[in-house]
């Protein structure tokens, strides 16, 4: 029973983490049709900033503030820099600068901090925790899924109730009658980055609170859980994308605890599996939703 | 065709010459990659009139519109609004300058409420002024207090027409481009569709109409225009502009 539960504190922080990466992938991905790979580096960033301030002996939750706004910058940089010119580009164009800034701002990443990983120097308070009986909760956890949980609810209300917010949600739809309620192009592209990019710092906080050192392609792995949450909830929609995460990690946590000590090496290739074995069954995700083609910014 | 040729000249301009001419297109051309979809047109919108653009299928009316509001590919030509060149504006800036597009097939945020609908056609306004647009709308179209919290998508066609026009008009735009409004509507709610750019018109909205079904438009209208493979083929008050004429347009050169 204890164990059970300790699973499922698991599973829900981890899918807490799958969900944001997967909210900020596709916050983008609704809007512009833009699978952007380098989100990843964008938790990267965040990763480093996070390890040089508090290198520097800068408190924790300054070191989260600029850890956060360095993520939001690099997407503002991203989407000014490699991806303006490309708005009207073909998907496939898209899909390789996307690699390809990715891959730059890996190899960027290894010229400045080398490959050698820089352990990150946590606060004591994330190894803290509490006992239930026999359960052992960790406060790391718990801020986790709190704050998630704070984060979800507070852009569904964005989304809702501001103009920006409904903009966002329109251009998702279409983008060409988005323009005619004058509503510039420009900030709902600008709007749709600074938001991924702060999700993609706060995901990057809980990530490296959980695995402490930074390497240059430390984004990589929670950004293609991230892509496979997306893709499992069905690509462009946001509730699909914080089921998705949620039902990754059940299955990462599931398939653990399940699984024999000598599969666990294929962890990820079976968990793969499964999300293959599901596209097949429903190939839009499990809650698809149809996409207009006109994109062109 | 020739006796339409010669009214062009005299007829193209504004029912009343006094009324200011807010909207002059000149030389217009549109086209996609080949396709020359306008060519060399021109045309003005006077202050308060209603003006409505007539042709068959693919004669280019779509593109005209879209193209006063930057949506359409423009490679000639200029348009001025209340004076001011707006050819190379972005259509957010067009929009914002006053100019308000009704696009063909309604395009209403379909998976969005009837409220926020009107919200984002009334961006540029604060929470407050936006609530007594929107109030005010309300009398033209009562559907607006009745369905504010339906979704778009799964409203009749004649409900979703009257809210996208009600869309385009929360953010008081000085000039009002309609396509086609009455498209694909039962009659009875073609019907209301008139009515209510009838009552547009007592309340001195200026409006570029664009309509197939040419007789009730020209009924409305204070003038209107021709068109058939991208060019004007006849101009002129709605009064003059004989049916058979139209029909030549319709049937004759546009069927080619
Ligand atoms: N996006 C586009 N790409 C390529 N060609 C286009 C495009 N839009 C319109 N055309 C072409 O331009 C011409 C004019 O089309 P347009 O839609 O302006 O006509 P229309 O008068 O509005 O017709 P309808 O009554 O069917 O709405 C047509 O030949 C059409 O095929
Ligand atoms: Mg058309």
């Amino acid at each position: 029973m204890e164990l059970m539960l300790q699973q499922l504190i698991n599973a829900v922080s981890l899918g807490s983490i799958y969900a944001l990466v997967a909210l900020g992938v596709a916050i983008v991905f609704s809007i512009l049709r833009l699978a952007n790979f380098a989100h990843g580096e964008l938790m990267t960033v965040a990763g480093y900033t996070l390890y040089a301030t508090l290198l520097a002996g800068v408190h924790w939750l300054l070191a989260a503030v600029a850890a956060i706004a360095a993520s939001v910058i690099a997407a503002l940089l991203l989407e000014r820099v490699a991806y303006r010119r490309l708005r009207s580009a073909n998907p496939l164009t898209l899909l390789i600068t996307s690699f390809a800034v990715s891959v730059a701002l890996q190899s960027l990443f290894l010229l400045f901090f080398g490959a050698r990983p820089k352990g990150i120097e946590l606060p004591a308070f994330v190894d803290a925790g509490f006992r239930i009986g026999q359960l052992r909760v960790q406060w790391l956890d718990v801020f986790i899924i709190v704050i998630t949980g704070l984060i979800v609810l507070s852009l569904h209300l964005f989304l809702k109730k501001t103009v920006i917010g409904l903009a966002l949600r329109s251009a998702a739809d279409d983008f060409r009658t988005t323009r005619l309620m004058g509503i510039k192009a420009n900030a709902v592209v600008v709007g749709a980055f600074m938001l991924s990019g702060a999700l993609a710092g706060i995901a990057a906080l809980f990530y490296f609170a959980t695995v402490p050192n930074v390497v240059p392609s430390s984004g990589f792995e929670p950004m293609l859980k991230g892509f496979i949450a997306c893709v499992i909830g069905g690509l462009g929609s946001l509730p699909a994308a914080v089921v998705g995460g949620f039902l990754l990690a059940f299955l990462e946590v599931g398939s653990d605890a399940i699984l024999s000590n000598s599969l666990s090496p294929y962890l990820d290739a079976i968990v793969f599996g499964i999300a293959i074995i599901l596209l097949r069954w429903r190939p839009g995700g499990l809650f698809g939703v149809r996409m207009t083609e006109d994109l062109r910014v | 065709m020739s006796s339409l040729g010669n009214q062009k000249d005299s007829s193209a301009s504004p029912a009343n010459p006094a009324a200011e001419v807010i909207l002059r297109a000149t030389g217009l051309a549109v086209a996609y990659g080949a396709v020359e979809a306008v060519r060399n047109l021109d045309l003005e919108v006077a202050a308060g009139e209603i003006v409505v653009l007539l042709g068959a299928n693919g004669a280019g009316k779509s593109s005209m519109l879209n193209a006063i509001v930057g949506l359409s590919p423009r490679v000639g030509g200029s348009i001025t609004f209340e004076g001011h060149d707006i050819t190379r504006k972005s259509t957010e800036m067009i929009v914002r300058s006053g100019i308000s597009l009704v696009p063909e097939g309604r395009r209403l945020f379909s998976n969005m409420t009837v409220r926020e609908n009107l919200r984002l056609g009334g961006a540029a306004l604060g929470l407050a002024e936006f609530e007594r647009e929107f109030e005010r709308l309300h009398d033209l179209f009562p559907i607006l207090r009745k369905r504010a919290d339906s979704q778009a998508g799964l409203l009749s066609g004649g409900e979703q027409q009257q809210v996208a026009i009600a869309r385009a008009l929360v953010g008081r735009p000085r000039l009002l481009l309609l396509d086609e409004p009455s498209l694909g509507l039962a009659p009875i709610i073609v019907n209301r569709v008139f009515e209510i750019i009838e009552e547009l018109r007592r309340r001195k909205v200026t409006i570029l109409l664009v309509e197939q079904n040419a007789e009730r438009a020209l009924k409305i209208a204070d003038r209107g225009y021709v068109m058939s493979n991208g060019v004007v083929e006849a101009a002129g008050r709605a009064a003059d502009l004989q049916t058979s004429a139209i029909e030549n347009a319709y049937l004759g050169t546009a069927g080619a």
